[in-house]
């Protein structure tokens, strides 16, 4: 397994920046050659990670957000999305499925999304230091598994 | 703006578009509520058709829709439902709240 290729970003935790995180990301993974079903994945996963750095991390105020995302030759995909926000108390709790300690217009469903759309999920965090969310997605290479069945 | 909402006959219609993010669920939220508020329609008609991307903020704006519209005493229906929209939907469970 070989790394193809990394990226760093680091933008301003405003709303305006989920778009724009999601499309960077997903235009990073383009030469894995994803499924239109495996990119929507991978851009709803990015946009939950780095919503909650927004709303929860720095409730709405101002702070950085950190993207790294590697892809490798064998359709492995890993992005690690940070904040330097306020943490999470209980990590198991928040990834419960409904939890959420904002409530309202908010489902809890942040962390199941990217739990059931990515194939591997990560979350450090300490409290009043920040959040990093670690998640993996491995993409069959379609080219790649044909070239296999003509040149076993 | 993501939305468009049309009043008619004690239905309300919203029509859906784009990027459903948190970002954009705010001015969704306010001119759909505002339109409720004014009405008091008996049903509430989210029309997904043009709605190429949506995350929990979406499922949160359903939630929220669906809260408002049981205060008022009506019922939230979800339309159009794109493929690329199911899975969310389904893992949210909001099928169980909504027609
Ligand atoms: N980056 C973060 N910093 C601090 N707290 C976080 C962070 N991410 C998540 N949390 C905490 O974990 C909880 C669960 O997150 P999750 O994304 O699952 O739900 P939500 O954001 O509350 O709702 P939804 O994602 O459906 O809009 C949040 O309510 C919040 O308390
Ligand atoms: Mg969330």
């Amino acid at each position: 397994m070989e790394l193809m290729n990394e990226m760093n970003l680091t933008f301003s935790s405003k709303s305006m920046n989920e778009n724009f995180a999601r499309t960077a990301v997903s235009a990073f993974v383009l030469p894995l050659d994803p499924t239109i079903t495996e990119l929507a994945d991978i851009k709803t996963a990015v946009s939950e990670a780095v919503t909650n750095s927004i709303i929860h991390g720095y409730e709405y105020g101002e702070g950085q957000i950190g993207i790294n995302a590697k892809i490798y030759d064998n359709g492995r995909i890993v992005i690690k999305i940070k904040d330097k926000g306020k943490g999470i108390e209980n990590i198991a709790q928040a990834m419960e499925p409904l939890f959420s300690t904002v409530g309202g217009e908010r489902a809890g469903l942040g962390f199941a999304v990217m739990q059931s759309f990515m194939d591997k999920l990560k979350v450090t965090s300490k409290v009043n230091c920040g959040t990093s969310v670690t998640m993996e997605k491995y993409i069959i290479r379609r080219s790649k598994a044909l070239n296999d069945d003509v040149n076993p | 703006m993501n939305v468009k909402t049309i009043y008619d006959d004690g239905e309300l219609t919203a029509l859906l578009f784009g990027e459903i993010d948190h970002h954009t669920a705010r001015d969704i939220r306010l001119s759909v509520d505002s339109e409720i508020e004014k009405h008091h329609p008996t049903k509430l008609i989210l029309d997904f058709r043009r709605v190429k991307f949506m995350d929990s903020s979406g499922i949160g704006l359903i939630m929220g829709r669906y809260r408002l519209m049981k205060l008022v005493g009506g019922e939230i229906v979800l339309c159009n439902v794109p493929p690329h929209l199911e899975r969310i939907i389904a893992l949210s469970g909001v099928r169980s709240i909504t027609k």
